[in-house]
């Protein structure tokens, strides 16, 4: 297959969702619930098509660089605008993740939604969802990406609003839009400078600049102000904190939905967004997303343990796993980071389509015993449903043990990347606290899984309802088994323990850096072997160490990291950097940028198995780490399993006990941490409040202005009106006057018998006869 | 046969005649507003056209961004009179609004 083909069949997968979602529009209403069958058959033939273009991208081409087309879009003045599209291998997973998914999704939804009045209509809007989707994930600019990216956050806010008559979903889809607006403010600045400075759109021409060191107003610290912009895109997009507060009000949404848009896809796009920027991050703002993700991930975390709606608590676990998604990008575990999206799209989509299912089945319950009072997402009103749906509930836990991070599944695979990746970067760097937030987190997401297991499926049924569940039928079954398989360790690498020998890692190695090397970690920068590099190197390095103040800010931070990272130099036998750094060491501070060349080249060092693969001091580290990071994510994760079966399981204690210890704890968890309640007091009321002021000043400033110019109007016309009266009119009646003595005179000859004007006629014509002859 | 000047031109006039037909027609006030969206739309692709084919450069272009912020002001105020028609009449059907009338 041709490269050509493959973007052919890539725009086809693009479109294809695009033409069920106009045909559903126009004639959804009619069709019914054919619509339904019309939705999953077209995302089956996406799927099909995502695999056949995922297999030849990852096996024919996969050391390729991207394959793209680049189309000439608009010509503004002298400039052009590309757009394209462009199929990686990043690109290529993330094909088969968003097809597969939207079509479990159809699949589930033909019972979910069963009984539903505007059923086509969720069919239609699914359909635009997986086009944007796709949309974003073979874009290859950022400006197609951008785009799509808002075509996302439209149909995002549709089918949270899907059920509008209800005021609370309504609400939701406003507040999910208004706050992913405040991060996407962030992205098209970011897009502003980035075409200010490049006149491009591209990724490869972009990075191929910065790697060149043409730098936004030549200057560093634009540069960590582009990443971050772009990157507030994926703040808002993925539910990163501070922005965190819409998606768990988002599971208003149908279920289905939230399986599709708010754990699996959608979210994971600010994460993708972040992978593909990834190259262009200084160190700065590598700490930045670090601790944006690190900071999402303990905060809601710690939000999930005291949730009783079961799909909030798996609402405040996808935004702790972003977190982990994108400190795993900050701290550098880039295949890691992408990884553990990929995997935590499969674990989660399959929680929540289980949660839909437990739903699913409540509320048949309750029609059955006609009660519509209950809440049957309320885990207080569950339990013993192990013995109810046996399937729902094993699906659930394999879902459970992989998002936990136990071996020989895809959770802890992924997982124990991240982690490690945050040691080696605690290690390097001295910033202790994102190891640190990784692990709690990885403790606390053990427990409040299990907590979750525990209370809604084991032990004997809290009510009736719970007690007269039954299984589902194949329809929501079929998703459950597919997702459920997919979290087992086999499909990304043959060793359970070692995901680096499997393929995934190979196909998804970090892009590596291209920001020139003074603002880039040390550490980051690839290690050159030989001496001629070295001094070619170092040459460059003292010349641009003279006279760029953003160095010395830089120098400011990195000191403390220097001695961190001269230990560890120490510590590594036969270590690249370290001769490096000595030779420097007189230079001072400047050896944290030993290789600070303007023009860095990549290096590239050819691997025994014919890998490509960028070796920096980080890959090392991270090597280093590995074996430790296993070890203690193991003990944490069962640490937080165990805790979990103490208090709920055998109840040995009673966890009334510790809530009253820590009451301000307990609140504070089950309030969200007051995040809400802070926007509403500052963001909310400081706009209702301006709004106020405004109307206060249009009703007495603007509005007295429009009276007094009323009132000046007015006297003003009193005047002319005189004038009007004598004068005007005077003139008007007297042309009506001899107008009218004009009409009486001539009225005279018009008697209306018809002989009188056939005499003047005949008198007429003699006239004329006389005068001319 | 490329797609030149004429066929953007014949584009928007129709889209034009759309929106006309829209306000003439039309008596929710909403479906009013976006009729005139239609004419203020054919309006941008009049200029963009220009600016492509006609020689009229860049400033075409900035021409039908006005247009569209203005637009965006536009909608934003005749929205906030349109509810508050709503509040007053209980619907928002321009026929039957008629105290404006001497």
């Amino acid at each position: 297959m041709t490269p050509d083909t493959i973007l052919n069949l890539s725009i086809a997968i693009l479109f294809l969702p695009l033409l069920t979602f106009i045909f559903l529009v126009f004639f959804g209403k009619k069709l019914g619930r054919v619509s339904g069958y019309i939705g999953t058959a077209v995302l089956g033939i996406d799927l099909i098509l995502a695999i056949i273009v995922a297999f030849q991208r990852l096996t024919t081409y996969v050391a390729e660089p991207m394959l793209q087309y680049k189309v000439d879009w608009l010509y503004l003045g002298n400039q052009t605008v590309s757009i394209g599209v462009g199929v990686d291998n990043l690109t290529a997973i993330m094909l088969i993740v968003v097809t597969l998914i939207s079509f479990l999704v159809h699949f589930f939804s033909l019972e979910y939604m069963r009984d539903d009045e505007n059923f086509p209509r969720f069919y239609a809007y699914l359909g635009i969802f997986s086009f944007s989707m796709l949309g974003i994930v073979i874009a290859n600019n950022f400006l197609n990406m951008f785009i799509f990216w808002e075509l996302v956050g439209l149909s995002s806010y549709l089918l949270i609003g899907f059920w509008f008559h209800k005021d609370s979903a309504a609400d939701a889809g406003k507040k999910a839009f208004i706050t992913n607006r405040i991060g996407d403010l962030g992205f098209l600045f970011g897009l502003m400078i980035l075409f200010h400075t490049y006149g491009t759109f591209m990724f490869d021409d972009v990075f191929g600049f910065i790697k060149a060191g043409i730098l936004p107003f030549d200057s560093g610290t634009w540069l960590t102000a582009l990443g971050i912009l772009v990157f507030a895109g994926a703040i808002g997009k993925s539910a990163q904190f501070p922005l965190h507060v819409w998606l768990p009000d988002a599971m208003e949404g149908p279920t289905p939905v939230s399986a599709l848009i708010h754990a699996a896809t959608m979210v994971a796009a600010g994460v993708y967004l972040t992978a593909r920027i990834f190259p262009m991050f200084t160190a700065d703002a590598m700490i930045f997303v670090a601790y944006v993700g690190a900071l999402t991930a303990i905060i809601a975390a710690t939000i999930a343990i005291t949730q009783f709606d079961f799909k909030r608590v798996l609402a405040y676990s996808t935004v702790s796993q972003l977190g982990y998604m994108v400190m795993g990008l900050g701290v550098g575990a880039f295949t890691s980071g992408f990884m553990h999206l990929v995997t935590h799209a499969w674990f989660k989509a399959l929680l929540f389509l289980a949660s839909g299912s437990v739903i699913h089945a409540m509320h048949t319950a309750m029609h059955h015993a006609h009660n519509h009072d209950m809440d049957a997402q309320d885990i207080r009103n569950m339990g013993g449903m192990r013995k109810t749906m046996p399937i729902t509930y094993l699906t659930f836990l394999f879902a459970t043990i992989a998002i936990s991070g136990i071996p020989f599944t895809s959770g802890f695979m992924s997982k124990d990347g991240i982690l490690a990746g945050t040691l080696a970067f605690g290690n390097l760097t001295g910033h202790w606290f994102i190891p640190i937030a990784g692990f709690g987190a990885a403790a606390i997401t053990a427990f409040y899984m299990f907590r979750l297991t525990i209370v809604s499926f084991h032990g004997k049924p809290k009510t009736e309802i719970a007690k007269h569940t039954k299984e589902n039928n194949f329809l929501i079954l079929v998703p459950l088994i597919t997702l459920a398989i997919l979290t087992f360790w086999f499909f990304y690498s043959p060793n359970p323990f070692g995901a680096d020998k499997g393929w995934f890692h190979k196909a998804t190695q970090s892009p590596g850096s291209v920001v020139p090397s003074k603002y880039n970690f040390s550490f980051n920068v690839p290690v050159h072997h030989g001496e001629m590099g070295h001094e070619n190197v170092m040459h460059s390095g003292h010349e641009e160490s003279m006279n760029n103040a953003v160095h010395e800010q830089h120098s400011e931070m990195n000191m403390a990291m220097h001695e961190q990272h001269s230990e560890m130099n120490m510590s590594m036998q036969g270590h690249h950097a370290e001769n490096q750094c000595d030779e420097e060491k007189a230079e001072g501070e400047h050896c944290k940028y030993a290789e600070a060349a303007p023009f860095q080249v990549t290096h590239v060092d050819r691997y025994a198995d014919g890998e490509l693969k960028e070796h920096t001091e980080f890959t090392e580290a991270l090597h280093h780490a590995h074996i430790p990071a296993m070890i203690l994510s193991l003990i944490v994760a069962f640490s937080g399993i165990l805790v979990a079966f103490v208090f709920y399981q055998f109840k040995v204690y009673d966890i009334g006990s510790i809530i009253n210890m820590y009451p301000w704890l307990y609140k504070g968890s089950f309030n969200k941490w007051f995040f809400d309640e802070m926007y509403q007091a500052t963001v909310i009321n400081g706009t209702v409040g301006l709004g106020k002021v405004i109307a206060w000043f249009d009703l007495n400033i603007i509005d007295g202005v429009v009276n007094f110019t009323a009132a000046i109007g007015r006297g003003l016309s009193k005047v002319t009106a005189v004038f009007d009266f004598r004068i005007i009119d005077g003139l008007v009646n007297f042309s009506a006057w001899i107008s009218g003595l004009l009409g009486k005179a001539l009225r005279k000859p018009q008697t209306g018998m018809i002989q009188t004007y056939l005499v003047l006629t005949v008198i007429g014509i003699l006239a004329l006869i006389f005068i001319f002859i | 046969m490329g797609i030149g000047l004429t066929h953007f031109l014949i584009l928007s006039g129709i889209l034009f005649s759309l929106g006309i037909f829209g306000i003439a027609t039309r008596k929710n006030a909403i479906l009013v507003l976006m009729s005139l969206e239609l004419i203020l739309n054919s309006a941008n692709i009049n200029f963009v056209a220009f600016s492509r084919f006609g020689g009229v450069n860049i400033e075409g272009q900035i021409a039908a961004l006005f247009v569209i912020v203005l637009a965006a002001a536009e909608v934003a105020v005749a929205l906030a009179i349109v509810l508050n028609i709503y509040q007053n009449y209980h619907h928002v059907n321009v026929d039957e609004i008629n105290q404006m009338k001497g």
